[in-house]
Formats: structure tokens, C-alpha cells, sequence
């Protein structure tokens, strides 16, 4: 019965989300109050109606109810609870509920949260918004069921994938799709914008905390996920330039993107058009990464042809979102106001130039991603594009991105002085310069593109410090001084900093984990030593034993440092007899300055084991470099709240000749 | 997405295990450089059964024995370029993880240096049409003077 509750609200959205995409765009053009606010109502009930079918769903799989399909299919009475809960997300079904939700909670939000909006922008927007939680709930009712039934129930599920029974992929999916969903909101305003023909300063404030806040449940989604590889897939690697990881970078470098153009539309009215188009794409990356994936066509041709019913349906959206919102563009743009000029060399000029880089590495990515599949109908060839390509093609088309970063904040809006700006970065040119030298003294094997990546990361580092140093008079000023215009600094400013900063550990990490990371695969017989990175590394045994549902080979080895007590680790290997899986279970040791890691391999079957161990130093800083970035994204979005809720307070600060003059 | 779902899925659904268990103690070979030259070339190669994995990567059997195939070839004297032509016979270009630049690559290797050269170009064009653009005309003595009393003490 509960089942049927859930199908039936989930139903009823699909008709709620017409409603609210079709009357508040009659509403906004015939500018009838209450058919405009309709859209208000339409987007919150929506969200409850989808709120409880996801309720629903998730219950069915706690209490494992197996007459529902998908709970049968992905699910096991000996599983732990944790899983029970992410199995819900764990499938193609529940994936899709997961995104709706999001999709509906955006939509909320706006309802909620955007009482300050002109009634027409919004109705148009959260109008849009129902159409898009129309298109997901057909897909989802028409060909992904989560409610289909099984009649009768069996006994027992099938059990999820043991590769996602692991905690780092278990909440990660949540964190992507808030970021892959938040987006959707920038794409409706800009849908909205485009429809109304006009670019407000209120369309300029919303769109700036949406980008942000997308992007920042992105880049967490990304990180978690690069984690999760990192320590599952059992040989140290974080990153495989895989189509499903590609997926999720594509929108996030062009999100990356919308973030900065949307923040020169705020502060400098202009880049305006631009932001749109970047608007209408990352929303459409956003839709090519879930769907693409889902449909399966990425992993081959031939699946797709097999069962096409949901390739097509996919294809189809895809097309009406990104076909119809570029279409809009093409037709209203030329009539949206031109933006405020600025010289080539000047902040704005900076972001336009960063702009073009992320644009370029995503159409990388994106080629390199669907070049195979292109190739294959084209030419019938079947061809592969591993990492070696984008290491060949990105990295050299971001790098320039990456010097431009610290070059851009320091730059005057409008009009910038590139020399001196240069030269107020001295500090952290002398750095960039020092640092590989020094490096190539220590290691003179140093491969010419760790030094020149060791470069990159301390101008990103020094560089956010010198613009620090030199905002707040350190140095010239005193003491006090420096300390309360640090204090004063806005928000937004401390934010970049922040993002800026982790951008040079992350390439840190990833530099002197790659170029320096050490590997041994030795096989070892109880009481073997094998030694790595300066530690002794002995085999003192290995147990089997059954634990919930799968059966574990541990294996008990002892690390003993030159300085500092032994410790002892327990890398595994384990059976899902349910699922007929073998997973591995690294067991890592992190200082936060380099990972010991350890993975355990077959058994020789005369009582040996293989033993992988590698140590990655800094690894951990590509995703300290992570967070902070995501963090520098909610300082800036705490600076922005509070400007929201103030508007009028804002305007009379902004009036005050003599206010906040450190600034 | 649940990234790497798809890899999970194919892997679960019959290619057996799962994790990248890559290059057994047994395979090395005894001279260090030949072994590094081989550790290279494995991860140019792609695991045929497996979801985006070099064989360097994977414990599959057939990486298993390509691993074993490439160091036999090395052993025999053969250079990088002839154990990559040889594999490639075999089992096709598929196989390469760098794909060659060939006329089926031309578009793939040639588009990112035309994106970066496409937005150089529109850079130096947008910075010409803007140095067209005639400057703001200069502030006149009174507006100087308003300008500095509304900057106060910053001026």
C-alpha cells in the first residue's frame, strides 16, 4: 500500500510539474499577479510530492521490502544499514529518483527564498523549472519505475555491487547531483532572462550564489569520488580520465567558468550574453554527464541499440533542453543590453581569458570522451583515448589558465596595468622561479613537467599570499593595521583566497604524488619484510573469517619507521558470495604529507601473498586542495547571503564616499 | 552519476574481479631496465575485457597474459615500437591507449591546438576592436574636483 502511496505522489508531481512549467509563463506574459504566483505554490508541492515518493522508496529499501523490483535487484537482508540507505542512489532507478529530488529542491528553494525576485522572473524561472521536473519524472515514470513491482516477493535480494558498499562512494552521489541539479537553476533564470529579453541587476545577484553553490556541491561530488578510486581501486591511482569521471568534469569546468563571468555580471555589468550561453551550457553538461552515462552509451554502441528505449527518451531531452535553450539564444540574445566595456588587459579581460581556457579544456575533454564513439559510427574503427591524450591536450591548455589565475585578481577592473600588476607579484615570481631550481638540486632525475608543475603551484600559493600581503599593508602598515583590514576584507575576497590557494596544493599533490610516488609488489610468506619509502614492511600473517555479508582475507602487517612506534595495518581482500565479487580493501596510513598504502593480492597457493605497496607522497593534498577550493566557494557564498538579505543596506554602504575606503 | 557504476556493473556482471590488481611478482622480468621499459608500455595498452583499465592496471586473464606477451617480445630483442606494432596486429588499434595520430585521429588530435589558436584569435580580434573604440573623453577641471571629494581621503 505505502508502495502505491509513493507511485501515486510520484504521479502526481509529473502533473503538479506540468502545471508549474505551462500557466506561470501564460501568467508572466498576460501579467496576471495569480497566475504568475501559481508557480510558487506549483514548485513547493512538487518538491513535497517528490519528497514523499523519495520517502517512500528509501523506507521499501530500509525495511527491505523485495516485492519492489529494484529493492530485489539491489538489495539483501545481510546487508548493513548503511548500505541500505545508499542503495537507494545505488541503482539506475534510485539515481534518478535522487536527481528529481534535487531538481525539486532547487525549485523549492527558489519558491522559498526568492520573495525579493520581480514576480515575472520568477514565475518564468521556477516555470522553467517545472518543465525540466516534467521531462525527469516522464523518463522516470515511463522507463525507470523505482516502484515496479514483483509479484510474488522473493526471499531475498540480490544484494547491491559490493564495489559500492564503501562509504566513499555511499555519500558521494548526493553531492553530485546537488551539484550537477544546482545548475539547473542558473540554466532556468537564464531561460528566464532570455524569454523576458532583458537582464536585470536582480537576475545578476541570484544567478551568482546558485553558480556557487552548484559548484560547490560539484567539486565535493568530484573530490569524494576521486577519493573513493583512489582507495578502492587498489594500485594508488585517483584519477583515469573514465568517461564517468569526464561526465562530472565537463560541467565542472564550465561551472567553473559560470561562477566567474557571473561574478564580473554582478560587479561590472557586463559579460551579460556570455554568462547566459555559459549558463544554457553547463545545465546541458550537466544533463550529457548523468544521462549519457545512464543510457549506457558510453560503454558501447551496442547496449544502446539493444535496449534504446531510454537512450532515446535521454536523447530526446538532451536535445529539447540544450537544442531549445540555445535556440532562444540564438533569437533573443542580439536584443539583451550590451555590457559595460573593458581594455583587453583588465580583471574583466582576465575572466574572459580564463573563460576561453575552461571552455577549451571542457571541449577537450569532451572530444576525448566521445571521440571513440564518433570514430566507431563514422568509420567503423574501434578506437581507444586513454589518459596519455589529455595529459597531451588539457594540461597544457590549462596551464596558462593557472598563471592567469593569480594574475587576474590583481588587475584593475576596466582597465589594468599588466606590468605592474606583475610586479606587485614579485614575491611570488621570485618563488615560482626559486622553487623548481631548488627541487632539481635535491633531485636531479626530477622529470622536466614535475618542476615545471612545482613551478605552477607555488605562483598559485605565493601568489594568493602576495595579493593578501599587499591588500592588507603588511609590511608597510602596522601590525594593527594589517590585522583589522585582513579582519575587514570582504567576504568574497577571502573566498577567492581560499579557492585560489587550494587550486596551488591541489596541483601540489597531484605534481609530487606522480612524480614521486614509490611502488613495491613483492610476494611475501609470513614474517617476510619488504622495505619502501624508508619503512620496513612485514608480513606477521593472514586470517579468513565470515562478517556480514561478505567472507574476509586480512592480512596483519607490521610497519616499522626508522623514527616513531610500529603500526599495523590490515589491507583485505573480500567475497560477496551473493553478488560473486572480489573486492580489495586497501588499508592506508596518512601523515597528511604522504600515503602509506597497501593492497593485498592472490594467494601464490604455497602460503605466499602478493603484497602491492606504494607510497604517494603528498597524495593527500590533492584533495585538501579540493576542499578548500569548495570551502573558498561557501566563504564567498556566506558573503553573498548576507548581501541578499540586506539590500537596502548595501545601497545606502554603496553611496557613502568615505565608507569602508580600505577596500 | 555513481561514477565508475558502469565500470562496476560490467565488471560484476561476469569479468570477475574488481580491483586493478596489475603486474604480478611472477611476470618481472630479471634485467631492471627491460622491466621499466615494459612497466611502460603495459600502461599504453588497453585491457580488452575491461572497462577503460591499461593492462598495467588490471587483473584480468587477458591482461595477464599480454603482460607476459610484451615482456616475451622485450626479452627477444624487440624495440617499444615493434611490441606496440605487434600487439596491434593482433588485436587492432583498439588496443592502444595513446591513440596515433592517422587520418581517424586527424579531428582528434588537431581540434584542442585549433580551439586554443580559435580563442588567441578572438582575443587579438577583441582587442583590436576595442582599442577602435574611442577613449572616454578626459574629466574636466570641475569633475576632477568632484571626483576627488567623493573619494574622499582615499584619493
Amino acid at each position: 500500500m505505502l508502495i502505491e502511496i509513493g507511485h501515486f505522489a510520484l504521479v502526481l508531481a509529473l502533473l503538479v510539474a506540468l502545471v508549474q512549467g505551462v500557466v506561470p509563463l501564460v501568467g508572466a506574459s498576460v501579467r496576471s499577479r495569480p497566475l504568475m504566483d501559481l508557480a510558487r505554490h506549483a514548485a513547493l508541492l512538487q518538491f513535497g510530492l517528490v519528497a514523499l515518493a523519495f520517502a517512500v522508496f528509501m523506507h521499501a529499501h530500509i525495511v527491505s521490502d523485495f516485492s519492489v523490483r529494484n529493492v530485489f535487484e539491489n538489495s539483501n537482508t545481510a546487508k548493513p544499514m548503511l548500505y541500505k540507505v545508499s542503495g537507494v542512489w545505488g541503482s539506475h532507478e534510485g539515481s534518478m529518483m535522487l536527481w528529481v529530488l534535487m531538481l525539486t529542491l532547487f525549485g523549492g528553494l527558489v519558491a522559498a527564498l526568492g520573495r525579493s525576485l520581480p514576480a515575472g522572473l520568477r514565475a518564468r524561472a521556477l516555470a522553467i523549472q517545472g518543465l525540466l521536473g516534467f521531462g525527469t519524472l516522464a523518463f522516470i515514470i515511463g522507463t525507470s519505475n523505482p516502484f515496479d513491482r514483483l509479484i510474488p516477493a522473493p526471499i531475498d535480494g540480490r544484494d547491491l555491487n559490493p564495489l559500492l558498499q564503501d562509504p566513499g562512494l555511499a555519500f558521494h552521489p548526493p553531492f553530485l547531483y546537488f551539484g550537477y541539479v544546482g545548475f539547473s537553476i542558473t540554466y532556468s533564470f537564464a531561460i528566464a532572462a532570455l524569454i523576458e529579453g532583458r537582464i536585470g541587476a536582480a537576475w545578476a545577484r541570484w544567478v551568482r550564489p546558485w553558480a556557487l553553490t552548484a559548484w560547490c556541491g560539484l567539486t565535493i561530488g568530484i573530490a569524494m569520488g576521486s577519493w573513493w578510486a583512489y582507495y578502492v581501486l587498489g594500485w594508488g591511482g585517483w584519477w583515469y580520465w573514465d568517461p564517468v569521471e569526464n561526465a562530472s568534469f565537463m560541467p565542472w569546468l564550465l561551472g567553473t567558468a559560470l561562477l566567474h563571468s557571473a561574478a564580473v555580471v554582478e560587479k561590472r555589468e557586463t559579460l551579460q550574453r556570455w554568462t547566459v550561453l555559459l549558463a544554457i551550457l553547463t545545465f546541458g553538461m550537466s544533463l550529457i554527464g548523468t544521462f549519457l552515462v545512464r543510457s549506457g552509451v558510453l560503454t558501447s554502441v551496442h547496449s544502446f541499440a539493444v535496449d534504446p528505449t531510454r537512450g532515446v527518451f535521454i536523447l530526446v531531452l538532451i536535445a529539447l533542453v540544450i537544442g531549445g535553450g540555445l535556440l532562444l539564444y540564438a533569437l533573443r540574445a542580439p536584443g539583451l543590453e550590451t555590457g559595460n566595456p573593458f581594455a583587453p588587459v583588465s580583471r574583466e579581460g582576465a575572466v574572459v581569458l580564463n573563460n576561453l581556457l575552461l571552455c577549451a579544456g571542457m571541449a577537450t575533454v569532451f572530444l576525448g570522451t566521445f571521440y571513440p564513439l564518433f570514430a566507431e559510427v563514422w568509420s567503423g574503427v574501434k578506437l581507444s583515448v586513454g589518459p596519455q591524450f589529455f595529459d597531451a591536450t588539457f594540461v597544457p591548455i590549462l596551464a596558462p589558465g593557472i598563471i592567469a589565475m593569480v594574475i587576474g585578481p590583481v588587475l584593475a577592473w576596466r582597465r589594468g596595468k599588466l606590468m605592474a600588476s606583475i610586479r606587485r607579484l614579485s614575491p611570488a615570481l621570485i618563488g615560482a622561479l626559486l622553487a623548481p631550481i631548488v627541487v632539481f638540486a635535491i633531485d636531479r632525475a626530477a622529470p622536466p613537467a614535475a618542476l615545471a608543475g612545482i613551478a605552477l603551484a607555488v605562483w598559485a600559493m605565493l601568489g594568493v599570499m602576495t595579493d593578501l600581503a599587499d591588500r592588507s599593508g603588511l609590511a608597510k602598515q602596522p601590525a594593527a593595521t594589517t590585522w583589522r583590514r585582513l579582519r575587514h576584507l570582504p567576504r568574497g575576497t577571502w573566498g577567492y583566497a581560499i579557492a585560489h590557494f587550494g587550486v596551488g596544493v591541489l596541483i601540489t599533490g597531484i605534481t609530487v604524488s606522480t612524480a614521486w610516488r614509490s611502488e613495491r609488489i613483492e610476494t611475501l610468506h609470513p614474517g617476510d619484510t619488504v622495505e619502501i619509502a624508508g619503512r620496513t614492511l612485514r608480513l606477521a600473517g593472514v586470517t579468513e573469517g565470515d562478517v556480514a555479508n561478505y567472507h574476509a582475507q586480512r592480512a596483519q602487517i607490521v610497519v616499522e619507521r626508522p623514527d616513531g612506534a610500529p603500526m599495523t595495518l590490515y589491507p583485505e581482500r573480500r567475497w560477496y558470495p551473493v553478488a560473486r565479487s572480489q573486492t580489495t580493501n586497501t588499508a592506508i596510513a596518512t601523515n597528511g604529507l604522504g600515503d602509506l598504502y597497501l593492497a593485498l593480492g592472490d594467494p601464490d597457493g604455497q602460503g605466499g601473498w602478493v603484497l602491492r605497496a606504494y607510497y604517494n607522497p603528498l597524495v593527500p593534498w590533492i584533495w585538501f586542495g579540493a576542499i578548500l577550493a569548495a570551502l573558498g566557494g561557501l566563504v564567498s557564498l556566506s558573503d553573498r547571503r548576507l548581501r541578499l538579505r540586506l539590500p537596502a543596506a548595501r545601497t545606502s554602504a554603496a553611496i557613502t564616499p568615505t565608507g569602508s575606503a580600505d577596500n | 552519476m555513481v561514477r565508475r557504476l558502469v565500470l562496476a556493473v560490467a565488471l560484476a556482471a561476469g569479468l570477475g574481479g574488481t580491483a586493478a590488481h596489475a603486474v604480478e611478482p611472477s611476470e618481472r622480468l630479471a634485467d631492471p631496465a627491460l622491466e621499466v621499459r615494459a612497466r611502460a608500455l603495459s600502461q599504453e595498452l588497453r585491457c580488452l575485457v575491461c572497462q577503460n583499465q591499461s593492462i598495467d592496471e588490471s587483473n584480468a586473464d587477458l591482461a595477464h597474459d599480454l603482460r607476459v606477451l610484451l615482456r616475451q617480445r622485450l626479452a627477444a630483442g624487440d624495440t617499444d615500437r615493434q611490441v606496440l606494432d605487434y600487439v596491434v596486429a593482433r588485436y587492432g588499434v583498439f588496443v592502444l591507449l595513446d591513440p596515433p595520430f592517422a587520418p581517424v585521429t586527424y579531428l582528434l588530435w588537431l581540434t584542442p591546438p585549433m580551439l586554443v589558436l580559435g580563442a588567441g584569435i578572438f582575443l587579438v580580434l577583441r582587442a583590436r576592436r576595442r582599442r577602435s573604440d574611442p577613449e572616454p573623453p578626459a574629466l574636466s577641471e570641475e569633475e576632477h574636483a568632484r571626483a576627488a571629494l567623493l573619494l574622499g581621503e582615499r584619493g
